[in-house]
């Protein structure tokens, strides 16, 4: 291994049509249009020296130290602001730029500390660098003038630190806060000498400051600095990996010394990311050597037991042993398994083989059921394919950014970033969502409009919108007639005309003002380029799967599919749920949506596998734990989910598995689920092993194995040794030759290998003879299925309503610093922002209910009760509230139900009818836990070998 | 699974097919309890409607002798 480092061109690329040629000290170079003199440079082969120029950042010309000569101009220009121009003849060097540049040098160094050698950035520091080309040899200005050398450290922030006495003000740190990340967290206080990078005349940890580590990156000293590089010294050695939190699956590269971790750096030549971070994937990953990390497999007999420490052939063995026994004794039915969006497409691919050739079922599924199903659903039914539609470079060409019932400033943080680019530059955007997320009005973004509808209103207002489109004359016509099913479309058109569907009509329904409704459908539908951004606050009600194909049929009668800058787009939760999905997770499908009940793709993979194979649907993981309860499903394999916490309605989770024989578990910790387990198989996190994660925009991206597994096996691994127990051997010796059967047996990843994958960097599916690289847009020259399917959305109320016992909703989501079930973010220094869920409410709610800021207060529904602290806000609308998952102590789930999706039984995480009063003890629920897991999961064994 | 919340599951998906016109209302709900419900909840909502399944939405008590699973599933 070597440490990667990527070419730093100074300014960022320009696209244009046209191109410049130009020479640098002598050697022609070819540029486009717009070109910065420093990046023609660059390109040719010359760096030019510099300091507040860096290629993700636009030019800002203070440094100079990048100054040129050009032939035929007064001056020095310097070459980042200078746009390269036909016929240019620049000189990079020369006795008077060298001159110049020293003298720069020698003001910079003249108020910097001279402790090179203790910097941590030593090695790694580009003032440093520009000393030693510029050729400093003293500083005439002596060092003890005024000075900074004195200022204090900010180190307040858990993952960095600010030291202002090695700041050179270049202001690349506020350019990255604003320009990358775009949260306008720091600014330069002050003029000339007394100028300082600030964030708000505040420690960084009290600022608006979010951790993205932009700023750190941006840095060219040591001013902004990785505690983990302080503590540990440069990286050696560098491994370019994918990001295991949400669905962006941003590149970086895993930088290391020897088998430790020295920080985790977003990659610049990442597709998704282009070289941008969050706070979890830039910082949050010390849970992989948290002291919690079991490394050794543990049984026991019963879950009143306690873990009992054995070998990986033991646990394996008894596993397999106890699958069969139940199998012999309760029918070839009575076990299955869960996939993991958390694990690699090769993982997911492996246990869901597992299951069907294996256990001979189809009783597989993932945790997108409680997720994303619909999106499955409803694309596949209207576009012909369970998957967004775009890239996420996409947005760069939207006029209008339509998001419903997401909220990516906090659940998919870098793609935000991008948004919000668009947005300054100048697209509108449209936000519907009950709660005024952080995206309505952020510096220098303001929503068109915000339709702050009731929560379970979302398939009325999307008719009303369509009820604009098809009553005004804005339906693109002509699309409709090329690409669509034409029968299908005037039924549809004929439905949303009707004038109960009309805004005005639906009004008291959605409580959304009519002239809202109107002029944000107006402007969705006559922008050039539309597009939607749509998250679980679509999916995860009684009509997610209804609502997908609403938003799919506005998309198609207004022409907004099949280019850049439009499209349906599922901001999917967490890394690989897209990848699991296409794995063959859920229990009805094979790998690429291919129903089991179809006789030829059975046999296909009959031949393949070697075995018969069911033609009937499994069980979804809702129905195991039915059949559980039932007494007719007795065992199941888990690998990477955490269900107690994760699943609605708790006390079922808890019934159904409580009643199993056998629950194999196989993850990183004792988790919640753990606790009614037999068997546990310490697994691998995203460094320890080789596989590809699949992220919402269809991006196949390489996980490489950056150090052992700390178990001694990696997930996969695991895998094959069950399944060889079972008698079901599967041979493979590494995960590129798992990919290369996905891609035998499954069409629109038949193009796809780990060699192209190296090649490309990445490679959006379908990936086949006919897009042989991949295919970033889809739909371009017409629909998979054919012609787009309009499908009839009729807005049907959710059968969970407010009462006089339960007055309010609530909705659930998440928050910036914690991941899902938090199992990964809770062991990590990012509860320094978020250690406990919250519940947030409307003042008017909490005023009525006597409840103050920071009051413990129980949250109760029909399903059950929790205790939560509450915050006041009004970002939340009278009537709802709001709180995460995150923490199982908040047992946020055992309040909500298990209504769910019609089609695909994802639970209506959306809309729980609840009451909310004060309190001073913890629900009984959350109580009796408490002892329980003390009772089993732990009071293991004290020998068990931990991190 | 517990006979409400069968009732509720199978009528959820009646309530979006009725938009239809009843024939493919019928097909709609019959091939989506095909396609997705495995074949013991398939039976024992087949044996319920049989039995004069109380609560169950007229387009399900119609589709589910489209439903029945086959003979040799488990």
């Amino acid at each position: 291994m070597t440490l990667v480092r990527e070419t730093d061109y100074g300014t960022p690329l320009r696209e244009a049509a046209t191109t410049v040629t130009l020479e640098v000290d002598g050697k022609t170079v070819t540029v486009p249009t717009g070109t910065s003199v420093m990046r023609a440079a660059v390109e040719s082969g010359v760096t030019v020296p510099r300091l507040c120029a860096t290629d993700s950042l636009e030019p800002f010309g203070s440094c100079r130290l990048c100054l040129v000569e050009i032939e035929g101009r007064k001056g020095t220009p310097a070459s980042c602001t200078t746009p390269a121009e036909a016929g240019m003849k620049v000189t990079t060097q020369s006795g008077k730029l060298a001159r110049m540049r020293r003298n720069v040098m020698e003001l910079y160094i003249s108020d910097h500390p001279l402790d090179c050698l203790t910097c941590p950035a030593n090695g790694n520091c580009e003032l440093q660098d520009m000393a030693g080309v510029v050729g400093l040899r003293e500083v005439r200005y002596g060092y003890e003038g005024s000075n900074h050398l004195h200022e204090e450290k900010d180190e307040s922030n858990p993952y960095f630190t600010f030291d202002p006495s090695k700041c050179i003000v270049c202001s690349r740190c506020v350019r990255a806060c604003e320009e990358t990340q775009g949260t306008f967290a720091l600014t330069v206080k002050g003029r000339g000498f007394a100028s300082k990078i600030s964030p708000g005349d505040m420690l960084f940890l009290d600022s608006e400051c979010v951790s993205c580590g932009s700023c750190v990156q941006a840095c060219p000293t040591a001013t902004l600095t990785e505690k983990s590089v302080i503590e540990m010294g440069q990286p050696t050695d560098s491994v370019v990996t994918t990001c295991a939190y949400c669905g962006v699956g941003c590149a970086f590269k895993a930088e290391l010394q020897g088998n430790e971790v020295v920080r985790m750096m977003p990659f610049k030549d990442g597709k998704a990311n282009h070289g941008h971070s969050c706070v979890k994937g830039r910082f949050a990953w010390g849970y992989t050597t948290h002291q919690d990390r079991i490394l050794s497999p543990m049984i026991r007999e019963k879950i009143t037991d306690p873990w009992r420490e054995v070998s990986w052939d033991e646990a394996i063995t008894y596993a397999a042993s106890e699958f069969k026994r139940i199998q012999a004794k309760y029918g070839n039915d009575s076990i299955g398994g869960i996939t993991s969006s958390r694990c690699t497409n090769e993982e997911t691919f492996l246990v869901q083989k597992l299951v069907r050739a294996g256990f001979g079922n189809n009783n597989v599924d993932t945790c997108a059921r409680v997720c994303h199903s619909p999106t499955g659903y409803g694309l596949k039914t209207t576009f012909g394919t369970s998957a967004g539609t775009q890239d996420f470079d996409s947005v760069d060409d939207a006029d209008v950014v339509f998001v419903i019932g997401a909220n990516p400033t906090d659940a998919h943080p870098v793609f935000a970033s991008r948004m919000k680019r668009r947005l300054r530059a100048g697209a509108s955007l449209i936000v519907a969502d009950p709660r005024r997320i952080d995206l309505v009005r952020q510096p220098h973004i303001e929503a068109s409009h915000h339709l702050a509808l009731r929560p379970g209103t979302n398939v009325a207002v999307i008719n009303a919108m369509a009820h604009v489109v098809a009553t005004e004359g804005l339906i693109d016509e002509a699309f409709v007639a090329e690409r669509c099913d034409m029968a299908s479309f005037n039924r549809w058109r004929a439905f949303v005309s009707e004038e109960r569907n009309s805004p005005e009509a639906t009004e008291s329904i959605t409580g959304v003002p009519a002239g809202s409704v109107r002029s944000a459908a107006r402007l969705y539908a006559t922008a050039r380029n539309s597009a939607i951004y749509y998250g679980l606050g679509v999916t995860e009600h009684s009509q997610g799967s209804t609502m997908v194909m609403g938003m799919a049929n506005l998309a198609m009668a207004t022409g907004n599919l099949g280019r850049k800058g439009v499209g349906v787009n599922p901001l999917r939760g967490q890394n690989n749920v897209q990848g699991s999905c296409d794995m063959g997770s859920f229990p009805h499908e094979f790998s690429g949506y291919r129903h089991v009940s179809d006789d030829s793709v059975r046999a296909m993979f009959e031949e393949v596998w070697g075995v018969s194979l069911g033609g009937e649907p499994g069980l979804r993981i809702p129905n195991m734990l039915d059949a559980a309860v039932d007494g007719t499903f007795k065992g199941i394999y888990i690998q990477g989910e955490d269900i107690v916490q994760s699943d609605p309605n708790t006390r079922h989770v808890t019934a159904g598995l409580a009643a199993m024989e056998c629950v194999v578990i196989q993850d990183l910790f004792l988790n919640e689920t753990a606790s009614y387990a037999h068997v546990f198989l310490p697994g691998s996190s995203f460094l320890e092993k080789d596989g590809t994660f699949t992220n919402a925009e269809r991006r196949i991206s390489r996980v490489r194995k950056a150090i052992p597994p700390k178990a001694g096996m990696a997930d996969w691994e695991i895998t094959l040794a069950l399944a060889k127990a079972l008698g079901f051997e599967m041979s493979y010796s590494h995960p590129s030759e798992i990919m290369a059967e996905i891609a035998r047996l499954t069409p629109t990843f038949s193009g796809v290998s780990y060699e192209k994958l190296d090649r490309l960097g990445s490679i959006q599916w379908p990936c086949n003879d006919r897009a042989p690289e991949g295919t970033p847009v889809m739909h371009v020259d017409g629909f998979v299925r054919g012609k787009g399917q309009f499908m009839l959305t009729e807005f049907v109320a959710t059968d969970e309503r407010t009462t006089d016992r339960f007055p309010l909703l609530l909705t659930t989501g998440r928050i910036l610093s914690q991941y899902n079930v938090g199992a990964q973010t809770r062991r990590t220094p990012n509860v320094t922002w978020f250690d406990e869920d919250i519940l947030e409410l409307h003042p008017w709610d909490a005023e009525n209910r006597g409840i103050n800021d920071g009051d413990l207060v129980e949250l109760a529904s029909r399903a059950g009760a929790t205790t939560l602290h509450a915050r006041i806000s009004e970002r939340m609308q009278p009537g709802v509230v709001y709180t995460t998952f995150h923490f199982p102590g908040s047992a946020v789930n055992v309040v909500t139900t298990e209504f769910a999706d019609w089609a695909t039984e994802c639970p209506e995480y959306k809309v729980t009818a609840v009451q909310v009063r004060k309190t001073s003890k913890p629900s009984e629920w959350q109580a009796t836990q408490d002892t329980f897991r003390d009772e089993t999961t732990r009071r293991r064994d004290r020998s068990v070998n931990r991190v | 699974m517990e006979t409400e919340k069968m009732v509720h599951r199978a009528n959820e998906i009646a309530r979006f097919w009725e938009a239809y016109p009843h024939d493919e209302a019928l097909e709609g709900v019959a091939g989506h309890i095909r396609s997705f419900w495995e074949p013991r909840f398939r039976r024992q909502l087949v044996e319920y409607a049989q039995s004069g399944g109380v609560g169950l939405h007229t387009l399900v008590l119609e589709a589910v002798r489209l439903v029945v699973p086959r003979p040799e599933s488990t």
